[in-house]
């Protein structure tokens, strides 16, 4: 077992010309909250987009538990263990709540069934379809999302949208669970359910989680470390008392 | 009996509705034709109808489930149509049933079905990169080509088949009076495969793909192999109408598969509500009726008035389904509502609450309703260098 769950080297893009991630380094224990922060245009989505193969790094790699993830296509990085969440959140909107967990099933080797199975209605399909779907009622209680279960995702309230993408990136059996932006346009009540939330995701589950968040109440609330961003350069990392103090950090935030 | 009336309730029939009007209807035409000869008319007005329902349910699997816009699908037909009329040529030149058995048909079917399904492939795995309008041009042109490609192809077999470019390929013909049997039974097998992919691991990560191919892709969803999947599954129901087609006629032309056709299709699906195989067997027959009854009832000088009258309804129709000052109109009389008053007034049933609940309705609403302009959209496309990075997510 490698020392951590998620280690990247030097991770570095450039659009261009335009150098957008410059060498960042994150090293991620096991069962750690993880926070990345910095200001607007800062390079944090873009972090994880090269995390969860949408964009490749063109400088550095990186490691999930001593494994490289470098280079492979999006759902091969989801199946070796990353999972994500969107800023704007990305449901499967004209989709039941219970369908949209089962999507984030689909591929896990113990509901394997393939298509012939499936159009000639086999018995396999019928006991994988139950096994899905106990599954995914479990999830849903867990998040407190079982009685909307046969609602259409887009007519649940917001909060709950955000609870639902990240049960459905639980569903995928992930080692390391990216969240973008998770509490975005909630109320001060909604960010301290959201942060129980989270905990009990990482204690539950057994879950590694790195975070983007602008609100530092959150931040200073549940990350263990932190690694701030400013223009794709690494300000500050550590503790998030003290990366906060830092100097170069107030000033990025605040200006001169 | 009380055993076997607590099966029959427990029975979704829900899921069955599709199989069960076809089959009665089909039926019912049967014993007709088989004791007292149908009119002509009738017949070939069934069988137009049987093939166009294969055809829009089959593009639907493309265009509503997998939200991808086709404008290829009378290419399709047109390969299933050849393969299958070159079959049944060398069938009959080897005199095995005249080229116009039932062994005949169900190999033509399936050869047909896979050549169409191997173009299916071919084109697809290219097209598929691209999304929207650009898919439609690709397929739009696939079309274009295969009929181009095939009306200039002279190409005479000894012993086998003839085909002699823009004149067609002459194929035997089966029997008009029976016909349309063996296409109520394509349709149900159309919307067997249709619907149970659909209702199945797979058909949910096709209509994942259409909600969000984004978030699909971090799900864990191999895009790629699934839009491939109902692509070519949609090109192989299609390439067994194209056999249908050239079981149904003396010659088959490659003319008469050009693009008015595709988007002919498409206009069934699309009026029959995209992503809803019901709908697109209503509007397919519905489509295929009004044309039928059109062209026979004006003749001579009034013909011209036809396709007037036809894209009339057709706008009408859209205005109804979509202008929002006819909303209210919409909500006070439409087919659901009257079914609802039928069961509470009429027959007195209640509203079943519990039903409701239970996980398996879920099922029903998978096909869900999208609009034109979701499939036209393109929303979102990952763009390997920009000028600005984070602004990826519109």
């Amino acid at each position: 077992m490698a020392e951590y769950v998620l280690e990247t080297k030097n991770l570095g893009i450039s659009f261009g010309g335009l150098k957008a991630v410059q060498d960042v380094n994150l090293k991620i224990k096991k069962n750690e909250i993880y926070g990345l922060i910095g200001p607007n245009g800062a390079g944090k989505t873009t972090v994880f987009n090269m995390l969860t193969g949408v964009y490749h790094p063109t400088t550095g790699t990186f490691y999930l538990n001593g494994e490289e993830l470098k280079g492979l296509p999006q759902n091969k990085i989801n199946h070796k263990g990353i999972a994500r969440t969107f800023q704007n959140i990305r449901l499967f909107n004209n989709m039941s709540v219970i369908r949209n967990v089962m999507v984030g099933l689909h591929d896990q080797p113990e509901f394997k069934c393939t298509l012939l199975e499936s159009l000639f209605r086999l018995p396999r399909h019928f006991a994988v379809e139950k096994k899905m779907r106990d599954r995914a009622k479990e999830l849903l209680k867990i998040f407190g999302l079982y009685e909307e279960r046969n609602h259409l995702a887009y007519n649940l309230p917001y909060g709950k949208q955000r609870k639902l993408e990240i049960a459905r990136a639980l569903a995928t059996n992930p080692t390391l669970l990216l969240l973008d932006e998770p509490a975005a346009g909630m109320n001060p009540q909604e960010t301290a359910e959201l942060m129980e939330t989270i905990r009990f995701v990482r204690d539950n589950f057994d879950m590694t989680i790195l975070l983007i968040e602008h609100d530092m109440s959150l931040v200073t609330g549940i990350c263990d470390n932190v690694t701030v961003l400013n223009f794709g350069v690494t300000l500050a990392e550590g503790k998030v008392d003290e990366a906060l103090a830092n100097p170069e950090v107030i000033k990025a935030y605040l200006g001169d | 009996m009380a055993k076997i009336w607590n099966a029959i309730c427990k029975v979704k029939w829900k899921h069955f509705v599709n199989y069960i009007a076809i089959g009665i209807v089909g039926l019912i035409f049967s014993i007709m034709t088989l004791t007292t000869k149908l009119p002509m008319s009738t017949t070939v007005l069934l069988e137009t109808i049987t093939l166009n329902i294969v055809l829009a349910v089959s593009l639907s699997l493309v265009v509503g489930f997998l939200g991808e816009l086709s404008l290829g699908h009378a290419g399709f037909m047109c390969i299933g149509a050849y393969a299958g009329g070159i079959i049944s040529c060398i069938f009959k030149e080897s005199n095995i049933e005249e080229g116009k058995g039932i062994l005949t048909f169900i190999v033509s079917m399936i050869i047909g079905a896979v050549v169409a399904g191997i173009f299916g492939f071919l084109v697809g795995l290219p097209a598929l990169r691209l999304k929207g309008d650009y898919l439609a041009i690709v397929t739009l042109a696939f079309g274009e080509i295969v009929k181009t490609v095939l009306e200039n192809l002279d190409l005479k077999v000894e012993n086998g088949f003839n085909i002699r470019g823009a004149l067609g390929m002459r194929t035997p013909r089966f029997d008009k009076e029976t016909l349309f049997i063996i296409g109520f039974v394509l349709v149900l097998l159309t919307v067997f495969i249709v619907q149970n992919l659909i209702r199945s691991k797979h058909g949910r990560a096709i209509t994942a793909i259409r909600d969000n191919e984004i978030a699909a892709k971090a799900s864990g969803i191999n895009v790629t192999k699934y839009k491939l999947m109902g692509f070519v599954i949609s090109a192989a129901l299609a390439g067994i109408a194209g056999v249908y087609f050239s079981f149904a006629n003396y010659n088959v032309k490659a003319s008469v598969f050009d693009y008015n056709y595709s988007i002919e299709i498409l206009i069934m699906v699309v009026l029959g509500g995209m992503g809803n195989v019901s709908g697109a067997i209503i509007s397919a027959t519905a489509i295929t009726w009004i044309n039928t009854e059109l062209q026979t009832s004006l003749t001579g000088e009034l013909a011209v008035l036809k396709d007037i009258i036809y894209a009339l309804i057709l706008v009408i129709i859209i205005i109804y389904n979509n202008a929002p000052g006819l909303k209210f109109f919409r909500e006070r009389f439409n087919l659901r509502r009257g079914i609802d008053w039928i069961k509470h007034k009429v027959l007195r049933i209640k509203h079943d609450a519990s039903h409701e609940k239970d996980d398996e309705s879920a099922w029903d609403r998978v096909p869900t309703k999208i609009e034109m302009n979701e499939v036209l959209s393109t929303d979102f496309v990952v763009v390997e260098s920009t000028q600005n990075p984070d602004k990826e997510e519109k």
